[in-house]
């Protein structure tokens, strides 16, 4: 580790942060896996001659690998793969948009707190403490039990539930990049206060805010599949990778294959995003090193 | 100390009025907000509907409102069940013990195996099993509970026919060894993810502790190795993962809601879900509102826990 730090000491800082990345071998793994994730989602259902949303009674239950149907079909006879894509659309979109959401608040939260501190830090952060008293299912399904299930509200609802976290990073760095000589400088210079929050602060703590943006998807990904699976997300006959795996369980004896594709993709699409953090951890920042 | 545990208490009391704030918010944020389910009935008039909500004191302004219902929560009066009419504390009581039962044990199972790996992996740093310990850590993060409680289903239930696919026990039989029997695979569902994070903490934990000053003090004066990592190592890496099992709470109780939807375990999790089912809202919002305060209490424990075992942390 020492060695390969100084030998990069002479590369350009985005020069030496690709160098660490691609030592990662795991998160250059994700990376890809991501990528094929989000091109078969999105081109798959352009190649494939089946509808997610067809019904054929006459072909219910094919086993994967027996015929046209190359993943089977399911309890109303609609091809899997099909929905396996389209659900990979709605998750991963889910997943990615409740990420920006829950960034967004979360920057604007994490930053106010942290620049103007006392009064305003104190009131802010506590209500992170509570909103993070409240394990996060929880509090979700809470939610989603109150208001219609769709697509829009399953999405900002993850949002809310996530935010917390990137708060609390952020905090932390601006409060301490608060104090460094280029932000006393902008301030010299007459920047208003939120000129030099998010324009000098916050893009400089941005190593740390990559990093939980992208723990935050593969959070996002699971929490939907976990609200689909219950019922209270995404509703039928759309495909979401949560709610293929909630009538999933009734034919789990007959038809397990129903269970195991979705179930995979949501491992693989999670397990991608994670260790795509844990590279960029490494590569961003090598002091960091929060488990 | 004292000062240390006074100081620690009055955050905790100002935090459970932030987060019963939340809660009543959320409980007004329903649609018709409270009496929602009369609203829906056809049998209640406009008049009614009016009468109700001044029996009920809903006319009055929020802020008297959530006063008086944070004082009745404080007094165990936490409203009826909407399905059977019986007082939600109660309910809530009746449902607890199988959710302590797989929590305790999910614990158990995920301290022991989560440190054993997390030592091994540390002292082994960068060998092959440390390796396949920290990318079988992260993938167990990444699976999906309810799936692999799925799996197991399928695999020990389905084809191997040695764990039965749910309940708490056989309806008649009840004995011991029957309960361990229906306890042994939503347990290690739920140990999974709990035993990938103690794991990791451990780990990091652990190689803090053995590039200390005092280890290498033990090591000179020639004191056998494995009581270097018992006595000095493993005493002082433990002492953070105190920390841990409070940070790990609120997950430990959300996995036990997966855990026994899937395996219709009779729990609070279960209760939760059914009440959702119901629009039972007053069940609902306790549940909620009792996990919140669960994890309250747990992290208070932790942390006070935390300063009685570790002197630096009082003083610091």
């Amino acid at each position: 580790m020492t060695s390969a730090t100084l030998a990069t000491v002479q590369l350009a800082p985005g020069q030496a942060a690709w160098r660490r990345f691609r030592r990662h071998r795991l998160a250059l793994a994700g990376a890809v896996i991501i990528l094929i994730l989000v091109l078969g989602s999105a081109l798959g259902p352009y190649l494939l001659p089946f509808d997610d949303t067809y019904i054929d009674i006459m072909k219910r239950f094919a086993p994967p690998f027996s015929g046209a149907h190359i993943l089977g079909t399911d309890e109303l006879g609609r091809d899997v793969l099909a929905r396996l894509m389209m659900g990979g659309r709605v998750s991963l979109s889910i997943g990615i948009v409740a990420m920006v959401i829950a960034m967004a608040v979360g920057i604007a939260v994490g930053a106010f707190a942290g620049f103007y501190g006392g009064v305003v830090c104190a009131v802010l952060m506590r209500l992170v403490d509570a909103v993070l008293c409240f394990p996060t299912i929880f509090l979700l399904l809470a939610l989603a039990a109150l208001t219609e299930p769709g697509l829009v509200t399953t999405t900002v609802l993850i949002a809310a539930t996530a935010w917390m976290a990137v708060a609390r990073v952020v905090e932390a760095q601006v409060r301490s990049l608060r104090e460094r000589e280029f932000a006393v400088a902008a301030l010299a210079f007459g920047s208003s206060n939120l000129r030099i929050m998010f324009r000098e602060l916050v893009p400089n703590a941005m190593a740390p805010i990559v990093v939980a943006a992208t723990l935050n998807v593969a959070k996002a990904i699971l929490l939907e599949s976990y609200v689909s699976y219950l019922g209270y997300g995404i509703q039928p006959p759309a495909a979401s990778w949560g709610n293929m795996l909630n009538n999933a369980q009734i034919y789990l004896t007959s038809a397990p294959w129903l269970a195991i594709a979705p179930g995979l993709a949501i491992t693989l699409a999670v397990t991608s995003f994670n260790f795509l953090g844990d590279g960029l951890r490494d590569a961003l920042d090598p002091r960091m090193n929060i488990p | 100390m004292v000062r240390y545990v006074v100081n620690r208490l009055a955050q905790a009391v100002m935090l459970l009025v932030i987060v019963s704030a939340i809660g009543f918010a959320i409980l007004h944020l329903a649609p018709g907000g409270p009496l929602s389910q009369f609203a829906a009935s056809a049998q209640m008039t406009q008049e009614d509907l009016e009468r109700v909500t001044r029996q009920l004191g809903l006319d009055r302004p929020l802020p008297i409102q959530y006063l008086d219902w944070f004082g009745r929560m404080l007094r165990g009066d936490w409203g009826r069940s909407y399905r059977d009419g019986e007082a939600v504390l109660s309910v809530i009581s009746s449902h607890l013990g199988a959710t302590l039962e797989l929590m305790t044990t999910a614990t158990i199972i995920a301290v022991l195996l989560g440190c054993w790996i997390g030592v091994l992996g540390a002292l082994r740093r960068y060998s092959l099993f440390d390796s396949l310990a920290t990318v079988g850590a992260m993938i167990a993060l990444s699976i999906p509970t309810f799936w692999f409680g799925l799996v197991t289903i399928y695999v020990f239930s389905v084809k191997l026919g040695w764990l039965p696919a749910g309940n708490r026990e056989t309806v008649g039989d009840g004995s011991l060894l029957d309960l361990l029997h229906h306890l042994i695979a939503p347990a290690l569902v739920l140990a999974l993810v709990e035993t990938a994070m103690w794991g990791r903490f451990m780990r990091s934990s652990m190689l803090e502790v053995i590039n200390q000053d005092y280890i290498r003090t033990a090591r000179a004066k020639g004191m056998p190795e494995w009581h270097i990592l018992t006595v000095h190592a493993l005493r002082n890496a433990l002492l953070p993962m105190i920390t841990v099992a409070g940070l790990q709470f609120p997950t430990l109780l959300g996995g036990a809601l997966v855990a026994e939807t899937v395996f219709t375990w009779p729990g609070m999790g279960r209760l939760f879900l059914d009440s959702i089912g119901y629009r039972d809202y007053p069940v609902v919002m306790g549940i909620l509102m009792f996990s919140a305060t669960m994890v309250l209490i747990g992290s208070l424990l932790a942390d006070i826990f935390y300063a009685v075992v570790d002197p630096r942390i009082r003083v610091g």
